[in-house]
């Protein structure tokens, strides 16, 4: 079953008078738990394809499905709603609450959801302990280093029980180290919840934990391979 | 959580949320405190308009407002009496008055005056006279020619206790009458024109002076409470004909007064929105700069599934915290003042020429009003959380997409 499919989707931004093409025609389609990257140098719209599967943005033509859900038809309130129960995020730059610790940053999904608090509470500990973050619920992102923030983003991309889990470079800002455990953590989850993660990168350390690898360049697939690893 | 969210937030910056704090406090502390002020000159403008001479409620021969003179007084003032007896609240005092225009003189000096023939011991219960004497003494019942004046008219006269005052005025024969009288006693009043203006002998001695008989100018009332006089008013009006009776409220009688009493209503009301407006900027201000410095943050929120109504509400319950912590504050400091001077007042003394001539007293006593309290809170936590829906919109309208690409 497909969990996204992407039919000839085009998207142009416009920078003063200079219209760019930031995706040109991209179809695909995505199976509920597979381990996807999505490659390409910078520019090739690898972020775009990101924002437009996860509802953050809007696709100039052509359509896109999600979880059985027609994107390029629904109202901004219901996107909201899509990217509360159906989407998780992962930012480059951590993106966490800062006033928030991190057991609170992975409740707060779930408060969004309307989870009752002792569930709440304890759904997030179970899988900030899931990310090696044990103990460390009471930590503000400002007490924590980048590799254990990018763990509670992690926790709280997973926390509202999403079909996919989108990750913007997630390893960017981490060293290689860092960034493998990061890797790790999320085939694990992505093996254990059946989570589809899609995530994009140009790191080639990064690309070698895909299980499968979609290159872009200029907006177009260039090269969609399966990989075994 | 959102509580949570809310409450750490505004601590995010913590000198900012100090100095907004600030002028919080001080707005509704000024409301509070400067309110009170006002109304505590009112008051006290109104109390010495009833104290002096005036009571809750007076009752005349129609025409006496009108033309003040022996021909205009109450003939029968049993009458009167009866109705009192019957109509007024417990607690309720009151006095007949002779009131006559008269020229005072001694040997340097003449003056017009108002002579009020009173009945000491009723007297001293419903006006300021009974309490008012700095030298000498008070009128006994059997003072014939004793006569009580103000320390004012003493200096202008050059004159003191033990020296005559002769008094002169038209009896209801409409002859010219006149009769010496000796100073037995000197009052103050708040208002040195109060003491160059009134003088006071016995009643009989003016009702004997003027040919008066039993007859006597007006009978002063003086009730429990202010707020009564309307309605006891009407009570009399309906008991005395008002072919022969004329009764008149406070309100009636100080027409001065309740004119300021409304001015001064709008003045806070005018006050409280000038003190509004400068701290409403105050709070677009600093909630706009908070929502600005934030943009990514409510991007991320978008993008977590956050509806553009609960970021309203997220930055709307900044704003709640921030104003109900200003307003407590504020409440607690404005009563505090009020009640460190409400004790000693504020003594105007050293302004006395410049007070009296707004009808004011030498010490004011602050003095809050319930509904003024109320209606700065409300004014403020109100506009104060209308105001901050401007910076709410903005930031709910970020589009999640260029507000996490914000750096």
């Amino acid at each position: 079953m497909d969990i996204v499919k992407c039919t000839k989707v085009k998207k142009t931004y416009r920078q003063n008078t200079v219209a760019v093409k930031a995706l040109d025609g991209v179809s695909l389609s995505i199976k509920k738990g597979e381990f996807i990257a999505i490659a390409g140098p910078s520019g090739s719209g690898k972020t775009t394809l990101l924002n437009i599967i996860g509802g953050l943005d809007a696709a100039d033509s052509g359509r896109v499905v999600v979880d059985g859900n027609v994107l390029t038809a629904m109202t901004q309130s219901e996107l909201a709603q899509l990217r509360l129960h159906k989407v998780g995020f992962v930012f480059q730059s951590y993106n966490l609450i800062p006033v928030l610790s991190a057991q609170e940053n992975v409740e707060f999904v779930m408060l969004l959801q309307g989870v009752p608090t002792g569930e709440r509470r304890e759904r997030a500990r179970a899988i900030l302990d899931d990310v090696g973050l044990s103990g460390m619920y009471g930590r503000r992102p400002a007490e924590l280093s980048g590799g254990q923030q990018q763990r509670v983003a992690v926790a709280r991309s997973i926390a509202s029980d999403p079909s996919i889990v989108l990750a913007d470079e997630p390893t960017a800002n981490l060293d290689s180290k860092t960034g493998a455990s990061l890797l790790e953590i999320m085939e694990e989850m992505n093996e254990k919840k059946q989570v589809t993660f899609i995530f994009s990168t140009h790191d080639k350390m990064v690309m070698e934990y895909a299980h499968r690898l979609i290159y872009l360049r200029d907006g177009r697939i260039v090269e969609d391979q399966v990989r075994k690893r | 959580m959102f509580f949570q969210l809310g409450w750490r937030n505004i601590w995010r910056n913590r000198r900012r949320t100090l100095v907004i704090l600030t002028a919080v406090i001080i707005g509704v502390w000024s409301m509070i405190f400067l309110g009170a002020l006002m109304r505590g000159i009112a008051d006290q403008f109104v109390r010495n308009g009833i104290k002096t001479l005036t009571g809750h409620i007076q009752v005349h021969q129609p025409g006496y407002r009108d033309d003040p003179v022996v021909e205009n007084s109450i003939t029968e003032p049993s009458v009167v009496e009866a109705a009192l007896t019957k109509r007024l609240p417990h607690g309720a005092r009151w006095a007949p008055r002779v009131r006559v225009n008269a020229v005072a003189s001694n040997a340097r000096h003449s003056t017009g005056v108002t002579m009020v023939g009173i009945d000491p011991p009723r007297e001293a219960l419903i006006s300021f006279i009974g309490g008012a004497i700095t030298e000498g003494r008070y009128l006994n019942s059997d003072d014939p020619y004793g006569i009580v004046v103000g320390k004012a008219l003493v200096d202008k006269f050059e004159t003191q206790l033990g020296y005559k005052l002769v008094l002169m005025s038209q009896d209801t024969e409409g002859e010219i009458a006149s009769r010496a009288f000796r100073i037995i006693g000197v009052y103050r009043a708040e208002m040195e024109a109060t003491e160059k203006q009134f003088v006071f002998v016995t009643m009989s001695a003016a009702q004997e002076m003027l040919k008066l008989h039993n007859a006597i100018s007006e009978i002063a009332i003086l009730l429990p409470a202010h707020g009564e006089a309307d309605q006891v008013a009407g009570a009399l009006r309906a008991e005395l004909p008002a072919t022969e009776y004329e009764v008149n409220t406070w309100q009636e009688l100080l027409p001065m007064a309740t004119a300021i009493l409304k001015i001064y209503d709008w003045t806070i009301f005018i006050w409280f929105l000038v003190v509004f407006i400068a701290m409403g900027f105050g709070i677009v201000n600093t909630t706009l700069m908070a929502v600005f410095e934030r943009i990514r943050e409510f991007g991320l929120l978008k993008a977590l599934g956050m509806k553009p109504r609960w970021i309203i509400q997220e930055v709307i319950i900044e704003s709640f915290f921030l104003l109900i912590l200003g307003m407590v504050i504020g409440n607690a400091l404005g009563f505090l003042s009020v009640l460190a001077l409400s004790g000693p007042g504020i003594d105007l003394s050293a302004l006395a020429a410049g007070t009296e001539y707004w009808g004011m007293s030498r010490v004011i006593y602050p003095s809050i009003l319930g509904q003024d309290v109320i209606m700065a809170n409300l004014v403020v936590f109100i506009l104060g959380l209308a105001v901050s829906l401007y910076p709410a919109v903005k930031a709910a309208r970020f589009t999640p997409v260029e507000a996490l690409a914000h750096t």
